[in-house]
């Protein structure tokens, strides 16, 4: 049995959407202003994706780089490789004034899918999901707590603290109870 | 008799046969009823009871208006009082009770009152229950309030979900009749994104019950294509039963969605608050017909004469077989006409005004009605219902000229346009002369954040009431374009009427109802104007007219006409009250969303959670985390379990949660500089690999937090923080870089929850870990104030020689994820030499006998480090730090300050929790005069006697004095000043 534990080991809802809390997922925070040379060197060589513009995340197989801030992204990666990651980083941006720290267990994720899941997100956090462009990471607020999340072909990723994760499992899994579809 | 009629009936499906109770008589209706439809259709003319006179009180309206017809709704968990029936839509099995009587509704004891009703004049409660003064909270008040209130209060859990949502549109139209239809389509074609939101079931509104024509089809086949076409539209929402509770600025609105009211116990949310962002709300949100203030116009069977005419046509529900028609207006005569038209008695219609012209009194003449103008009603006759009519000339004194027999009594005053949303961010009104009415100042709306009109009405809300103008008015406040032409008869003017009849004496204008919720009449208002109330605000107030749950939609108009006439100021010079969201009452359920039960709030947890919670701890909150306070075993006390863990911690060995511990690490060739300015003492100066204990102070000098920060690298260190502090401090730091420092070069992250942190702490703890073994723990490799990378038992580590309660303690973070494996492993390792778990209070203890300070005990916000004997955390080199200037403050560097001290009792006991010192004499506001409190007091089972520490004034200085402190019962017990130290001075244990 491995030791590791993702936040609520991998639990489940299935409504008019679907609810899974998945993990662990490499995280990656990475602090650093856009022009710092190198910056753009050291994501791609981490994640294999381009420097994110504002607001938007860059997806390559498993592993995705998002602006967070204006001197702040969130690299992700494969859990096991993080270690790697942070020496790959460390080596690349070596003098350059940054910072990098494993968030991968201080996270909790999610996956909301379905056709209705942006119902689930409609209940929670203030975002106009008509404007929400493909690529487009949504910094945000999950009813009382912080989050972000990212839409891709299949559904919903959904990121938040740890030490919520059930809170945030109970929002998700009351929003998508049957019956209360919103279209 | 009120009845339901053999045929018609728009609304209801005959199919669908529905059987409800009201105060437990069986009773029939049907699907598409409201419930006030179907209680008239089963002669239900008396339902409720009104507040101050308890006066019979009957459904005078057909929508939100509706002032009386409230009631007691469901049972147990779905119980819910002042529920309005006419928006209340019927369903098999409803139950609902009448509010506010006493045995019953039909013979009801509080009706006293309403003979008393000469002596219950406005402003009577203020009057009478202001002398003597002691007498109002132990006399009046209690009685009062026995008798106020008009539903009951639910006394079980809620049975249902509600929930809320975010929705965005360009275009927010607020109601689903004509004017909606086509502000929405006028929207909608132009490309916006449009959501129409309707409060009742039903779409098209009144103009389908008036006989409206719209290009040259019945309004209703108008109404049906036009929510086809909407329907049809990609870029438009239509959502029916949802009400714009309010509009806020920049476009925000509320609705309230009734998803499930109709359909309860089937799974769905009952109610969902749409949470709405509009780049513009459109209002179309109609007109409510006005009452007229005659005598009796608050006995069952008087009502609204668009009212009558909703029932007869949309629910082919008959309020009466004659009904006599008053008004002094020409839209009434619609409700003749249809009475007529469905074989029903109308003897006569009374006109105020002198001449009646209009197309339709022509038609109602013609259809051999019989029509009196300038005629009034001097009273109406009756009871608990409507028994006759006594006429009289509108210009005189109320002299009965004839009486009629009726059943029923259908008036209207006029048309007042609901201005509500317009109004509640602050659009500006107008009195149109005209029509005697309030309606929206186009020249002046509410304002967006650009500049332009936040909300614009259409249609009736506008202030234009005939069909054609409205749909004209809908198609331009969308932006223009092609209206369609509705059809209608011509009306002739109406003529304002604010007392029939005009010269009525005092008997009369005693019986004539303003607000019939709460029993305001026309000589309240006129009493409060002769004593002096000029502002309608204070009259309001002064005899809680509009102050309804119905906020005065009938009455507000009526009553400020009335004050205004007293005051002999044309109207609009009165104004209006103000309007308030929300437009008709929100359940608390829907406002508070899904935050209930387990989701009420978040609780954070740590990776061990689980396992505390199996282990039957007691849990407290800090901060939002949920903490073991102590893990009590089969049999014993929280006090025996936090005694015994203590013990146990101190001889053998404990283990500690400690996760929830605040950890952020600041990096960059600026952090010393920066850390260095946070805490009071020097950080910069810290080597690689040891720990330091410091201070961080707000600007003020207060002590804000502490912990023990360790260096990491050369240019990264990790400040631990409180529990409950981890955010705030990362918030601060964060805001010092962004606001201030902004050209210091340091990154800070909270990587709190990163870690699963445990503290093994006791003698035995360095035999555990060497058990798990992987790295050197001595004190040689390891000493007291250093840390470690490492791996214990197969665990990467980072191990923090660091002690909160004297003993030999190690801190160990590992991965979130793998914290419950480690826990089980300590566990496990520790079993051979007596380890325990134990909790925040047994924490507590071993920091109070070590004289170890709390933030949140020890500190309140107003105590300086100085206070605490902690000078020697503060750095005399550093030229700056957070709090060092207004540490210097004359008050903050006074000798005399309250200091920390150790404090015992003579006996041993414990000094009760919130102890005061009293000292000599009171001070300017007659209180004793103090000298120093308890900040924390303990059993020290290590001890075996009280201690605490407290702030005294003199602090040290007073080594060995006996105070006085306070006991619960107001004694006094003797208390001496001893050293905070408790346990092991010297710090032996902690260092070994």
């Amino acid at each position: 049995m491995s030791k590791v534990a993702s936040a609520l080991g991998g639990a489940r809802f299935d409504g008019f959407a679907s609810v899974r809390e998945i993990g662990p997922l490499g995280m990656i925070t990475l602090r650093a202003k856009p022009d710092v040379p190198g910056l753009a060197a050291a994501v791609t060589a981490v994640t294999g994706t381009a420097l994110p513009a504002q607001r938007r995340i860059e997806v390559a197989g498993d592993k995705a780089a998002g602006w967070m801030s204006p001197d702040e992204y969130l690299l992700i990666v494969p859990y096991t490789e993080v270690k790697a990651a942070l020496a790959t980083l460390a080596e690349k941006l070596a003098g350059q004034h940054h910072l990098a720290v494993d968030v991968s267990d201080a996270r909790a994720v999610f996956r909301i899918e379905g056709a209705q899941a942006a119902e689930v997100l409609m209940k929670l956090a203030p975002v106009d999901h008509a404007t929400l462009t493909p690529g487009e990471l949504r910094r945000t607020r999950v009813a009382q707590v912080a989050g972000a999340f990212w839409a891709d072909e299949t559904g919903y990723s959904l990121v938040c603290f740890r030490s919520v994760a059930s809170y945030v499992m109970g929002l998700l899994s009351h929003s998508a109870t049957k019956g209360a579809e919103l279209f | 008799m009120s009845t339901r009629l053999a045929k018609g009936g728009r609304l209801i499906d005959r199919t669908a046969p529905c059987e409800f109770t009201f105060n437990g008589k069986r009773l029939k209706g049907f699907g598409g009823d409201t419930l006030a439809a179907a209680l008239l259709a089963n002669d239900q003319m008396l339902v409720g009871r009104s507040f101050k006179y308890h006066r019979p009180r009957g459904i005078v309206a057909s929508g939100a208006e509706e002032p009386n017809a409230l009631v007691n709704m469901g049972q147990g968990g779905r119980f819910e009082p002042n529920q309005r029936t006419t928006t209340t839509e019927l369903f098999d099995g409803l139950t609902c009770t009448s509010q506010n009587h006493w045995p019953s509704l039909e013979f009801d004891v509080g009706v006293v009152n309403n003979y008393a009703s000469r002596f219950l004049p406005a402003g009577f409660y203020y009057k009478t229950f202001i002398h003597p003064r002691f007498a109002w909270k132990h006399i009046f008040e209690p009685v009062v309030r026995q008798s106020a209130g008009l539903g009951q209060v639910p006394k079980d859990r809620d049975a249902d979900r509600y929930e809320q949502a975010y929705a965005f549109c360009d275009i927010l139209v607020v109601g689903g009749g004509i004017a909606g239809l086509q502000a929405a389509l006028t929207a909608a074609k132009a490309g916006k994104r449009v959501w129409l939101v309707e409060q009742t079931a039903h779409w098209g509104g009144r103009a389908p019950v008036d006989g409206v024509e719209i290009d040259g089809q019945p309004a209703e086949a108008w109404v049906k294509n036009t929510v086809q076409a909407l329907e049809g539209m990609e870029n438009v929402t239509l959502r029916a039963r949802c009400m714009a509770a309010g509009s806020y600025d920049h476009g925000y609105v509320l609705c309230d969605e009734k998803v499930a009211d109709h359909t309860p116990g089937d799974g769905r949310p009952r109610h969902r608050l749409w949470r709405l962002r509009a780049g513009q709300i459109i209002a179309a949100t109609g007109a409510i017909e006005r009452p007229l203030s005659f005598a009796g116009n608050d006995i069952p069977g008087v009502m609204l004469a668009a009212a009558v005419r909703d029932y007869l046509i949309n629910w082919a529900v008959a309020p009466g077989d004659r009904t006599v028609i008053v008004t002094n207006n020409d839209d009434a005569y619609r409700t003749a006409i249809a009475l007529k038209e469905a074989g029903l008695e109308v003897p006569v219609v009374l006109d105020a005004r002198a001449s009646v012209t209009g197309e339709l009194p022509a038609k109602a003449r013609a259809m051999g009605i019989r029509v009196e103008a300038g005629k009034a009603i001097a009273k109406v006759k009756g009871g608990k219902r409507v028994t006759g009519v006594a006429i009289c000339a509108q210009v005189g004194q109320g002299s009965v000229l004839e009486e009629i027999a009726c059943d029923a009594v259908a008036m209207s005053g006029g048309w007042s346009p609901v201005v509500h949303l317009w109004s509640h961010c602050g659009g500006k009104l107008r009195w149109d002369e005209a029509q005697a009415q309030f309606a929206p100042d186009k020249a002046r709306p509410p304002l967006n954040h650009d500049g332009a009109a936040l909300v614009v009405t259409a249609g009736a809300a506008s202030g234009v009431l005939s069909a054609a103008d409205v749909l004209l008015d809908a198609t331009d406040a969308a932006g223009g374009g092609v209206a369609p032409v509705a059809t209608a008869p011509q009306e002739a003017a109406m003529e304002p009427v604010w007392i029939m009849p005009q010269g009525a004496p005092v008997d009369l204008r005693m019986k004539m109802w303003l607000d019939y919720q709460n029993d305001v009449k026309v000589s309240d208002v006129q009493l409060a104007a002769r004593e002096g109330y000029t502002s309608v605000e204070h009259t309001k107030r002064y005899t809680t007219l509009g102050m309804a749950t119905d906020q005065g939609k009938l009455s507000n108009i009526n009553g400020l006409a009335v004050l205004a006439d007293s005051l002999s100021a044309p109207v609009p010079q009165v104004g209006t009250t103000t309007f308030r969201p929300p437009y008709t009452p929100v359940t608390i359920g829907a406002l508070a969303g899904e935050a209930r039960g387990e989701i009420f709030q978040p609780l954070r947890s740590t990776p061990i959670h689980a396992w505390h919670l199996s282990q039957n701890a007691y849990m407290e909150p800090v901060g939002l985390w949920q903490r073991p306070y102590c893990y009590p075993r089969a049999g014993e006390t929280h006090e025996q379990a936090v005694h015994r863990e203590v013990k146990n911690t101190r001889t053998n060995v404990g283990l500690l949660d400690a996760s929830t511990l605040g950890k952020i690490i600041v990096k960059g060739p600026d952090a010393g500089k920066f850390l260095d300015m946070l805490y009071t003492n020097v950080m910069s100066n810290l080597p690689v690999g040891k720990c330091r204990y410091g201070l961080m102070c707000n600007e003020q000098g207060f002590l804000s937090d502490d912990g023990v920060v360790a260096r990491i690298d050369e240019d990264t260190w990790l400040c631990h923080t409180t529990s409950g502090g981890s955010d705030r401090i990362h918030a601060w730091m964060e805001d010092w870089l962004q606001c201030e420092w902004w050209d210091w070069q340091v990154y800070t992250a909270n990587v709190t929850e990163q870690y699963a942190q445990i503290a093994v702490v006791g003698p035995k703890a360095r035999q555990v870990l060497e058990k798990l073994g992987g790295m050197d723990v001595s004190k040689e490799t390891l000493p007291f104030m250093q840390w470690a990378d490492g791996t214990l038992g197969g665990f990467n580590a980072r191990v923090y020689r660091i002690s909160f309660s004297g003993e030999l303690s190690y801190e160990i973070a590992v991965p979130a994820s793998e914290g419950r494996a480690f826990w089980d492993a300590l566990l496990a390792a520790g079993a051979e030499f007596g380890m325990m778990p134990y909790g925040t209070e047994g924490l507590h203890v071993l920091r109070a006998e070590k004289g170890f300070i709390m933030i949140g005990d020890e500190t309140d916000g107003t105590v300086i480090p100085q206070d605490l004997n902690l000078g020697w955390a503060i750095s005399k080199k550093k030229a700056d730090y957070l709090g060092k200037r207004g540490q210097e403050r004359p008050y903050l560097a006074n000798p005399d300050r309250w200091k920390l001290v150790g404090l015992e009792t003579l006996d041993g006991s414990v000094i009760p929790d919130g102890s005061y010192a009293p000292a000599p004499g009171f001070n300017a506001n007659g209180q004793r005069n103090t000298q120093g409190r308890v900040t924390s007091t303990y059993f020290s089972p290590t001890l075996g006697k009280g201690i605490a520490m407290g702030l005294v004034k003199g602090g040290l200085t007073r080594l060995g004095e006996t105070i006085e402190m306070t006991k619960l019962d107001g004694s006094t017990m003797q208390v001496k000043i001893v050293d905070p130290v408790f346990y092991d001075k010297e710090g032996e244990k902690q260092n070994v």
